[in-house]
């Protein structure tokens, strides 16, 4: 990918990500979200992981924020909008922020395994052709294309099926979860 | 040139970013979503990493797994979450923070 789109999309992701916190409005935070979850999309599909960047804007950009989105408009929230900025709050934010920067920085300014460039590291299509196990993966390998979704699918159920499977009652116990705290107390409704 | 400190950094400050947002607001639902952001931070880190560290030719998808997990995860975290800040506002009427003070010594 060229390094103006890697700039672009990194931008997108960041400057929505500041609008996200100083939005006033929640509405606004959320759709702010929403665009820079789609610029963090792109920054996955660049990495070759087009499965978890179509995973990013289908679950989070889609779902969740719908989610947000509409318990944001069911809650009606006004009363906070008006309140003065807290600016000892803000700046020690800034200031967390600022330090957590400078510190990833100087990490990764010491970090020479980060140095080698995306372009220097090309997929290898037939080394992994000659490893594959499933035809149908081996033939989209052959051709030069990356069947990224099969690949996935393929190490999801061959080497961690037992996680998948907790995985799945974890968002069983969820919705249980959500049913039960959202149910109105039939004694609260009585009285 | 992009290397691969350049995605990681682009995960830092976003992760930064998410973290001054839960310290500065006080909109519960505000600070959930900078949760969110923390997260795909984290998951955009896992994602460099696999494109970087090449399993026979191809990206590590063991770690790309993990994305996907931590995306269900999220997923499910958000709802419940989003349960319990429905129950709070029937409570207290308020999605702000200060509001719920009832643990405070």
């Amino acid at each position: 990918m060229p390094s103006v789109l890697f700039y672009l999309f990194a931008a997108i992701t960041l400057l929505f990500g500041v609008g996200v916190v100083v939005a006033r409005n929640p509405v606004a935070s959320a759709l702010s979200l929403v665009c820079s979850f789609t610029g963090l999309a792109a920054l996955f599909i660049s990495l070759d992981a087009y499965f978890i960047g179509t995973l990013q804007i289908l679950v989070y950009a889609g779902a969740v924020m719908v989610l947000f989105l509409f318990i944001i408009m069911l809650l009606d929230i006004k009363a906070a909008e008006g309140r003065p900025t807290n600016y000892a709050t803000a700046v020690g934010g800034l200031l967390l922020a600022v330090l957590f920067t400078i510190q990833i920085a100087m990490v990764l300014g010491g970090f020479k395994e980060g140095r080698i460039a995306l372009a220097d590291q090309p997929l290898k299509m037939e080394a992994t052709a000659s490893k594959a196990t499933l035809n149908t993966i081996k033939d989209e390998l052959a051709e030069g294309t990356l069947p990224d979704a099969k690949l996935m699918g393929f190490t999801l159920f061959d080497k961690y099926p037992f996680q998948l499977q907790v995985v799945g009652l974890l968002l069983l116990a969820g919705t249980v979860g959500v049913v039960v705290l959202s149910k109105r107390d039939r004694k609260e409704e009585v009285s | 040139m992009i290397t691969l400190n350049d995605y990681l950094m682009v995960a830092g400050i976003l992760f930064a970013i998410g973290l001054a947002g839960v310290v500065v607001r006080r909109n519960i639902i505000v600070i959930y979503m900078c949760l969110e952001m923390m997260l795909s931070a984290a998951n955009l880190t896992l994602v460099a990493f696999s494109r970087f560290h090449l399993v026979d030719g191809a990206p590590d998808y063991a770690a790309q797994s993990l994305v996907f997990f931590t995306i269900t995860v999220a997923a499910a975290e958000v709802a419940v979450g989003l349960a319990i800040i429905v129950a709070l506002f029937r409570a207290k009427q308020s999605v702000d923070v200060e509001s719920v003070t009832k643990l405070q010594g």
